[in-house]
């Protein structure tokens, strides 16, 4: 009975809305723009915070990276240029962390350096990264054929490399990897191995090819990494790096490690550590030149802006919504007084103030629901096209479009209960005589 | 809630309503203007009444009492034993709904809906089946001589023949009163013996007319004619058959 009724008042509705249907639709127009804008505005905001939870989270959440910088005495002096420059991030310092720090479970030392890698006649910029054995326990890097570097590697200082996926599919085209000789620098490095950046999602899977591609354009034009021991960088490549810079022509630099990352057991144990690290490593390095970078605050912070963008574009949106709700309300008024002497001649044909409310309620309700609906299409349209056109990534949430529909809906009853409530306390013999 | 089919069952000697010393009066601003006054007034149930009187006598506002589209400033009214004036709002819509049947001077169809839909309107409030409604809507339009009208618009019929579906919708719910307020006031002389023909059938089919009127003709094929004269009855007069 009550279902039926429902089915009726619907009908009705309808056919009142469609019988002013440019009237109708310019209002939806309205709560269109406001959901759509809503939906838009929280995909691109919900996209961006993933985003940048996903490159912190690959650094590791447990991870405390302490890089080195070129200290800031060194760049601002013009005048008298030391020909050799040294600085950062020593053998030492790695050991002290490992001694001085108790919380320490992983430390993993890194020397980073730009080189030209040739396999047969392919040649391309890399990326050498020296490093130990268990990087892979503190990155996100994976091996996906053959094995990573060993401490036997280590030990005996073996011209051995892993390459990167990217650089695979730079140099190597259709041939297999394993087992090739490449020539970085003066020496052969056999392939032992092939790595891979472990991707967490679909998503970000197509954000890496982004980013590679990306980056091949800004970070020295590297096509990707090569992993080679530690030990064999440091006997091989020396410590030493000419340097070439538009200031002073050339200059020498020594630098023994690029970054040293710690990990710890607990995330509790990151934020006391990190202290440590500070207290221990200022000791020794007076002159500023490292940076110690913990992701976990990065993750906060990303978070907490995060949060603040989501509220400002919220309000906008919620704005939009709330003009839209206004210019719903003005069209309901003039319909009601428009129809005010069709409300007279149905309350004189029996219906009640309830039922006028209903039918003015439900048409308004019609109006934001099914312009809710059309705001969700189109609010769904728009983060996709921005993702598609754009590098930007956008992820539409359940919760948004539940949020967009009920904000339509509550719009429809706020900015409808007035108009209707008008309508159906008018004077039946008023509303009768008006033309 | 009460319900009023049954209060108001019908039955030809006992008055269907009742009007003891009752007053209408609007307030103008600090003015109180007395549209009604005095009205003393026994309708039986299947009478036929015409109300007449010069514009502005009160005729329409009576109209609207009997009808329940308004409440008296004072006095008694008596509809079915029911007092109109301790009636809520939506006591008086279901009675409006359920008993009574008013036809208007200017038809009060409503121009977006066809012929069909507008009869089925006092259905709808009273709680009828889309089936049932309709099928009872085609009945009435044909009783009316309208069948062939039914999915017309209003602007698309003439007068004579907006007024008889004005009269359908009128006898949807199978009314135990009709009023008319000047049936015939917006009518050329043919149509209008129309309509007038359709209500001496209704009056001998049983029901309860009460017309008002400008128009002599018509109320010498009343019952009993009732002048108003500045918002007073001024003469009953009943017309031997
Ligand atoms: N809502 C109102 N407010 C004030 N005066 C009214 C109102 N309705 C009717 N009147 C007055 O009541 C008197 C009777 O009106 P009405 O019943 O329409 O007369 P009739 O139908 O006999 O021409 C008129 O003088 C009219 O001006
Ligand atoms: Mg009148």
């Amino acid at each position: 009975m009550v279902g039926f009724r429902i089915k009726r008042i619907i009908k009705l509705g309808i056919k009142s809305l469609w019988m002013h249907r440019l009237r109708s639709t310019l209002t939806a127009l309205g709560i269109i723009f406001g959901v759509s804008s809503v939906i838009a505005m929280l995909a691109i905001g919900e996209g961006a915070s993933r985003d940048a939870q996903e490159k912190i989270a690959q650094l590791g959440s447990r991870n405390i990276i302490i890089r080195t910088m070129q200290p800031p005495e060194d760049k601002a002096a013009t005048g008298q240029q030391q020909i050799l420059k040294e600085y950062g991030l020593t053998y030492n310092d790695a050991e002290r962390f490992q001694n001085g720090i108790p919380d320490v479970q992983v430390i993993v030392p890194n020397r980073r350096l730009s080189q030209q890698a040739l396999y047969r006649n392919r040649r391309a910029s890399i990326e050498v990264i020296g490093t130990v054995p268990w990087y892979p326990e503190i990155s996100s890097v994976r091996t996906k054929f053959g094995r990573f570097l060993s401490t036997t590697d280590m030990r005996y200082k073996r011209g051995v490399c892993v390459v990167d996926e990217r650089v695979v599919k730079e140099m190597f085209a259709f041939d297999d990897p394993l087992g090739q000789d490449v020539k970085i620098g003066a020496d052969y490095y056999r392939v032992v191995g092939v790595a891979a950046e472990q991707v967490k999602s679909k998503a970000s899977a197509a954000d890496k090819d982004k980013d590679a591609t990306g980056s091949k354009k800004a970070a020295g034009g590297n096509v990707g990494g090569i992993y080679i021991p530690l030990t064999t960088v440091k006997d091989r490549f020396g410590e030493m790096t000419l340097q070439a810079s538009s200031a002073t022509g050339m200059s020498l630099e020594r630098v023994q490690l690029q970054e040293i990352i710690v990990q710890v057991q607990d995330i509790d144990q990151v934020l006391p550590t990190r202290q440590s690290v500070e207290t221990l490593i200022s000791r020794f390095h007076k002159k500023n030149d490292y940076e110690i970078v913990v992701p976990l605050e990065l993750m906060r912070q990303a978070r907490d802006f995060q949060r603040i963008f989501t509220i400002v574009l919220g309000s906008i949106a919620a704005i939009s919504l709330l003009v839209g709700g206004i210019g719903i309300m003005n069209i309901m008024m003039a319909t009601v007084s428009e129809r005010t002497q069709e409300i007279g001649i149905r309350r004189a044909l029996g219906a009640k103030k309830r039922d006028i409310v209903i039918q003015f309620l439900s048409e308004t309700l019609l109006l934001t629901l099914s312009g809710g609906v059309l705001g969700i299409i189109l609010g769904s349209l728009i983060p996709w096209a921005v993702s598609h056109f754009s590098e930007m990534r956008t992820v539409i949430t359940s919760g948004s479009l539940a949020l967009a529909f009920g904000i339509s809906t509550a719009v429809g009853i706020v900015f409808g209960l007035y108009p209707a409530c008008r309508a159906a306390n008018m004077d039946p013999i008023d509303s009768l005589r008006h033309e | 809630m009460i319900e009023f089919r049954e209060a108001l069952t019908f039955d030809k000697n006992s008055p269907t309503l009742v009007m003891k010393d009752l007053y209408k009066s609007y307030q103008l601003g600090t003015v109180e203007l007395r549209v009604l006054r005095d009205i003393n007034l026994t309708i039986t149930s299947g009478e036929y009444v015409a109300i007449m009187g010069p514009s502005g006598s009160g005729k329409s506002t009576l109209l609207n009492l009997i009808g329940c589209l308004d409440r008296p400033t004072g006095g008694d009214y008596l509809l079915g034993g029911h007092s109109v004036g301790t009636l809520d709002d939506d006591q008086l819509s279901m009675i409006r709904g359920a008993c009574v049947g008013f036809v208007f001077q200017s038809f009060k169809l409503i121009a977006q809906l066809n012929i069909l839909e507008n009869i089925e309107i006092p259905m709808y409030y009273q709680g009828y089946s889309e089936q049932a409604s309709a099928a009872r809507a085609i009945e009435l339009a044909e009783m009316v001589g309208l069948g062939d009208r039914t999915r017309h618009r209003p602007s698309e019929l003439s007068g004579g023949q907006q007024q008889r579906v004005a009269i359908a919708r009128a006898l949807a719910n199978d009314p135990l009163i009709i009023l008319a307020d000047e049936p015939t006031g917006n009518l050329d002389s043919a149509s209008g013996t129309d309509i007038l023909k359709i209500l001496d059938r209704l009056h001998s089919e049983g029901k309860t007319l009460i017309v008002v009127t400008h128009d002599e003709h018509i109320a010498t094929r009343a019952q009993r004619v009732i002048r108003l004269l500045d918002g007073r009855i001024v003469q009953v007069q009943v017309n031997e058959r």
